[in-house]
């Protein structure tokens, strides 16, 4: 089968690949590119371990055919922090304890990003709906919310 | 995931040629299409993109308010859009019951309604506001109503190379609403989903519409029950009547989900219910 070539934006670095096109985002991420701090979990589109921002809106990249990226910025988890700082949303999450295993994190986290970039204004049980696509199998969902909010007070203070 | 050959044609006349070939499929959103090809319960060997040809999606509203929705529009974009929102409110709720967020980023209203899947949770609020479909084909195209669009579960009237472009919404209700029947708030699937609309003139109900979902082999209008409806004042006898009259409408099955009995039982209160919502939103 044809591979095709494609062009990715991944945390700012221009990647241009030649991809089989049964190749999914999240393979391209991890296998291609090295890129291994997206998880697959489910690989169904129901965890969301695979959380990923394209073009500024989260996406399960286990769904998302390479090809069909070719041209888009994405952010990844290793895009979040710069010059050595992490991102608010990060340092939450490490502040509060917002992970256990460690699994569900990164998807968690740009799940969360999206979600505080789109507007941090929600409540508690906004953000608890609007991440319902993200599982945690260990179950830490408290502290994961506390991080979730703080960075989001953080956020608002600071704009 | 097998291997295919992969297309991103520009033009509808393109994409149609290519996908009137054998075992080819279109590629909208994905989320049901990837995750299918993944299990190999979906083989395609020539995926055609729909993603590169302009003009598939985006909403609109023109000065009388018929509102027009692009096959390729995301579902987070129906469920967000303030005049879907405003005129179409069960098409919004439906929207919202989708997946999650990172689904709806990627999922087409176009796909969730070309999937024919009975229980696709914006196919209620389409049915109540009466959409028209827009299909393009290799010799042009035409139009066919929604609950003329499906024949069984996954079938549709639409023939190998016809593409869904667009969904026109010619008729703003007064008030609607959509409840979806399920047991997770997010990324669960419809037992049921039943959507109702009304358009009322001098407290009188001049129009009524209720949409059922998971409840047939195909989504359906409970049509005897608006009928009931229709030139009356509501009274709590009529809208008891109503709920009966859409359960019978049904022809619901037992799955791992619930039974045929609760499917039935519960397209009665949901009934009710919707109805009682839209009523209270047209009277604001």
């Amino acid at each position: 089968m044809t591979k095709h070539p494609v062009n990715l934006k991944v945390n700012g670095d221009e990647h241009d690949l030649l991809i089989e096109p049964r190749k999914t985002l999240l393979a391209v991420l991890r296998d291609t590119i090295g890129l291994t701090g997206t998880k697959e979990g489910c690989s169904t589109g129901d965890c969301g371990a695979c959380t990923v921002i394209v073009d500024g809106k989260a996406v399960t990249s286990c769904m998302v055919l390479g090809v069909t990226a070719s041209g888009k910025e994405i952010t990844t988890i290793e895009g979040l922090a710069s010059g050595g700082e992490l991102h608010p949303i990060q340092q939450a999450f490490i502040d509060t304890g917002g992970y256990q295993c460690g699994f569900c994190t990164p998807g968690f986290i740009m799940a969360s990003k999206a979600l505080v970039d789109e507007n941090p204004n929600r409540t508690e049980e906004e953000f608890r709906f609007a991440l319902g696509g993200n599982i945690c199998r260990c179950t830490g969902y408290t502290k994961i919310l506390e991080a979730v909010l703080q960075a989001a007070e953080e956020i608002r203070t600071n704009s | 995931m097998k291997n295919f050959e992969f297309f991103e044609p520009t033009t509808l006349p393109e994409a149609s040629r290519l996908f009137a070939q054998e075992h080819a499929q279109l590629l909208a959103g994905g989320t049901d299409l990837v995750i299918g090809m993944k299990a190999n319960t979906e083989t395609p060997q020539t995926v055609i993109s729909l993603q590169k040809i302009p003009g598939l999606d985006g909403i609109s509203t023109d000065a009388n308010n018929n509102v027009t929705i692009g096959a390729m529009t995301k579902v987070r974009e129906v469920e967000l859009s303030e005049d879907i929102q405003k005129y179409h409110t069960a098409l919004a709720e439906g929207a919202l019951e989708i997946g999650s967020i990172q689904i709806r980023n990627l999922a087409t209203i176009g796909g969730n309604i070309a999937h024919a899947s009975p229980a696709a949770d914006t196919v209620a609020g389409l049915l109540v506001a009466d959409a028209q479909v827009d299909i393009a084909s290799a010799d042009g195209g035409h139009t066919v109503p929604i609950n003329e669009l499906f024949t069984g579960p996954g079938q549709t009237v639409l023939k190998q190379g016809e593409i869904i472009t667009q969904f026109r919404l010619p008729n703003p209700a007064s008030g609607s609403h959509y409840i979806k029947h399920k047991i997770r708030e997010v990324m669960d699937l419809a037992f049921i989903g039943v959507a109702s609309a009304v358009n009322l003139e001098n407290g009188a109900i001049t129009d009524a519409k209720i949409g059922l979902a998971a409840v047939a082999p195909t989504p359906i209008r409970a049509t005897e029950a608006e009928n009931l409806l229709k030139g009356k004042e509501i009274t709590p006898e009529l809208i008891e009547q109503v709920g009966e009259a859409a359960a019978a409408a049904t022809s619901p099955i037992s799955d791992l989900r619930c039974s045929a009995e609760h499917r039935r039982e519960m397209v009665n209160v949901l009934t009710k219910r919707t109805l009682q919502r839209a009523l209270d939103r047209a009277n604001k």
